[in-house]
């Protein structure tokens, strides 16, 4: 692993005497994408402020290339680009704010006028170049805004849900841009988002911050298949979440008591733990009592339909299992099996799509 | 009716007439309330600045104080100005009471709550995180300053507007620190004062239109300023 470009040492920032970030550890690697999630309040635009030097932690250490940093900051913030929420743009024209970065930094006129023609092209506004900034619509700032960060050159890009304010068409096509850009350029990014199918789609690692800490940080795969705790788990989109214990474990495949089933699922925890028993909705199949014999998943539960409602592109159906069992699935299946609450039918999973955190009960 | 047309016949001829008198008390008004409407805009903006981006305790104090300050009576900064100035006052080593200097001082006293509390609220207006935007796009403290001074610049321009007005306009003070002597500190407010004092109401509304064409003139200045496009 390459050494860290960026790292938070015991970093706390209190505001009114209450701890609202609480961070040990943690690096910023070169050309990786760092998504942070959690929930809103959790401190992660305050974390993003720290590493991006807009604001002095109560305590701890911020180290640039293994350089700490103290006093006056402004060399090293001029290593960085900061993308807001809003896009902040200054009155003047898109020209005039993408350039606004270089001429601080006093960038010779030429290579100025260069970079900004090339970023502005990037990001598919060099035709609203003399437009000024208060005529523009949500998306044309956003792609300003990060053209104005890009223009910079800089060695980290911090965004702060740049994307949130856009309605969808917007928002997925800026996705598709900022995508490319990062996969050509390898900036270090650090990207602070609420939205787990935006820190997928573009987070190498996903740093989950719940009440000011990091709770878990890790691939993505890590982080949305293996959570570290319930909390966690529900954040990235764990529904089902009940409590058992394992009776018995036989090469690696442990069956585990939820009320009145058994439950198979591979884990190295010895029998007897006290687990949380972790399912996602997508991972659970839904089928007629007719079709049960068909299926190869290890387990199969006899269900009973309680609730059914449209969620996205999918159907959330909560199923009664003896404890309550989300499943999501596709509008097309819904009609082919007919089912409505009150109606039965076997829900199955692979022992390998469950996940079981230890868990002390009570 | 008379009066006022006659006043508007000699201001006029007093204008064209190349009088010298108009034109030293003119140069010294403008001389005087520009270098004191300078001081205040420079430390109206700086405490303005220091009060919207810092939010030290006690902002709100602080903010009452330099809104009341708006409303402060010239004669009690005269006053005030005069014993501060006075042979045996703390400054008065600098023997500055009856100088222009001193009128400077006093209109600056007068001037700076007013650009303080405008500016500070002009600076508020703007959106919080614009100020870190600016720092995140790697400007010092200084630049970071001027760039938030270029957006709100709308209202400061009001602002450095409502701080003139308060000091050309101003003669209680400048009467009392000034002395209204001929040829030094006699303004175009304390030679209007003058005029009705003994009687001569033409030259008094002369004065007086010379006066408003002056505030209207540096006014129109400073609204044509404010109310171009921002540079690209």
């Amino acid at each position: 692993m390459s050494a860290p470009l960026l790292q938070l040492q015991n970093i706390v920032v209190e505001h009114a005497r209450r701890s609202v970030l609480d961070v040990p550890c943690l690096d910023i690697l070169p050309n990786e994408v760092l998504a942070i999630v959690g929930p809103n309040g959790a401190g992660k635009s305050t974390l993003l402020r720290i590493i991006g030097l807009l604001e002095r932690p109560s305590r701890g250490k911020v180290l640039f290339a293994g350089r700490p940093i103290s006093g006056n900051s402004l060399n090293f913030r001029r290593r960085m680009a900061f993308v807001f929420q809003e896009p902040l743009l200054l009155d003047t024209s898109i020209e005039g704010n993408v350039r606004t970065g270089l001429s601080l930094r006093g960038v010779p006129a030429n290579d100025r006028q260069r970079r900004v023609e090339e970023w502005t092209t990037r990001f598919g506004i060099a035709g609203l170049r003399r437009r000024s900034a208060r005529t523009l619509s949500g998306g044309e700032a956003q792609r300003t805004s990060l053209a104005r960060a890009m223009v910079l050159e800089p060695e980290i890009l911090l965004l702060d849900e740049p994307f949130s304010s856009l309605d969808a068409p917007t928002r997925e096509a800026l996705i598709d841009d900022l995508d490319a850009v990062l996969t050509s350029k390898r900036v270090a990014t650090v990207f602070v988002t609420h939205d787990r199918a935006e820190a997928l789609r573009l987070g190498d690692r996903i740093a989950v911050l719940m009440g000011g800490k990091v709770r878990q940080l890790g691939t993505a795969a890590e982080v949305f298949s293996s959570p570290v705790d319930s909390e966690v788990a529900a954040f990235v989109g764990v529904e089902t979440i009940v409590p058992g214990r394992i009776r018995e474990v036989s090469s690696g495949l442990a069956s585990i008591i939820v009320g009145e089933n058994t439950i198979e699922a591979t884990t190295e925890l010895p029998p007897g733990s006290d687990v949380l028993v972790c399912l996602r909705p997508e991972d659970v199949t839904v089928s007629g009592l007719a079709d049960a014999t068909l299926m190869s998943a290890r387990n199969r539960l006899r269900v009973a339909v309680t609730r059914v409602r449209p969620a996205g592109p999918y159907v959330r159906m909560e199923l009664d299992a003896g404890f309550n069992l989300v499943a999501h699935i596709t509008k097309q299946s819904l009609e082919e099996l007919a089912l409505s609450p009150g109606a039965n039918a076997i829900a199955s999973f692979k022992a390998t799509a469950v996940h079981l955190i230890p868990h002390r009960p009570g | 009716m008379d009066l006022i047309w006659d006043g508007v016949t000699e201001a006029l001829r007093l204008i064209f007439s190349g009088n010298g008198y108009v034109y030293e008390v003119t140069f010294t008004s403008l001389l005087v309330s520009g270098s004191a409407t300078l001081i205040a805009l420079v430390l109206g903006l700086g405490i303005a600045s220091f009060l919207a981006f810092r939010a030290p305790p006690g902002r709100t104090l602080a903010l009452s104080a330099f809104n009341a300050g708006m409303a402060l009576p010239p004669v009690a900064v005269g006053l005030l100005v005069s014993i501060m100035l006075w042979r045996t006052g703390p400054l008065g080593q600098l023997h500055l009471l009856y100088s222009r200097t001193a009128i400077v001082i006093a209109q600056a006293v007068i001037a700076t709550p007013v650009v303080a509390a405008l500016s500070t609220a002009a600076l508020q207006g703007l959106n919080p995180n614009l100020r870190l935007q600016v720092l995140a796009l790697g400007a010092s403290r200084w630049q970071a300053a001027l760039l938030l001074f270029r957006e709100a610049r709308l209202s400061l321009l009001a602002a450095a507007m409502a701080g003139f007005g308060a000091a050309i306009s101003e003669v209680g003070a400048t009467i009392m620190v000034g002395g209204n002597i001929k040829g030094s500190t006699r303004t175009l407010t304390s030679a209007i004062v003058l005029e009705v004092q003994q009687g001569d109401f033409e030259t008094a509304i002369a004065l007086s239109f010379i006066l408003l064409a002056v505030i209207l003139g540096i006014i129109t200045l400073f609204t044509m300023l404010q109310q171009r496009r921002p540079p690209a």
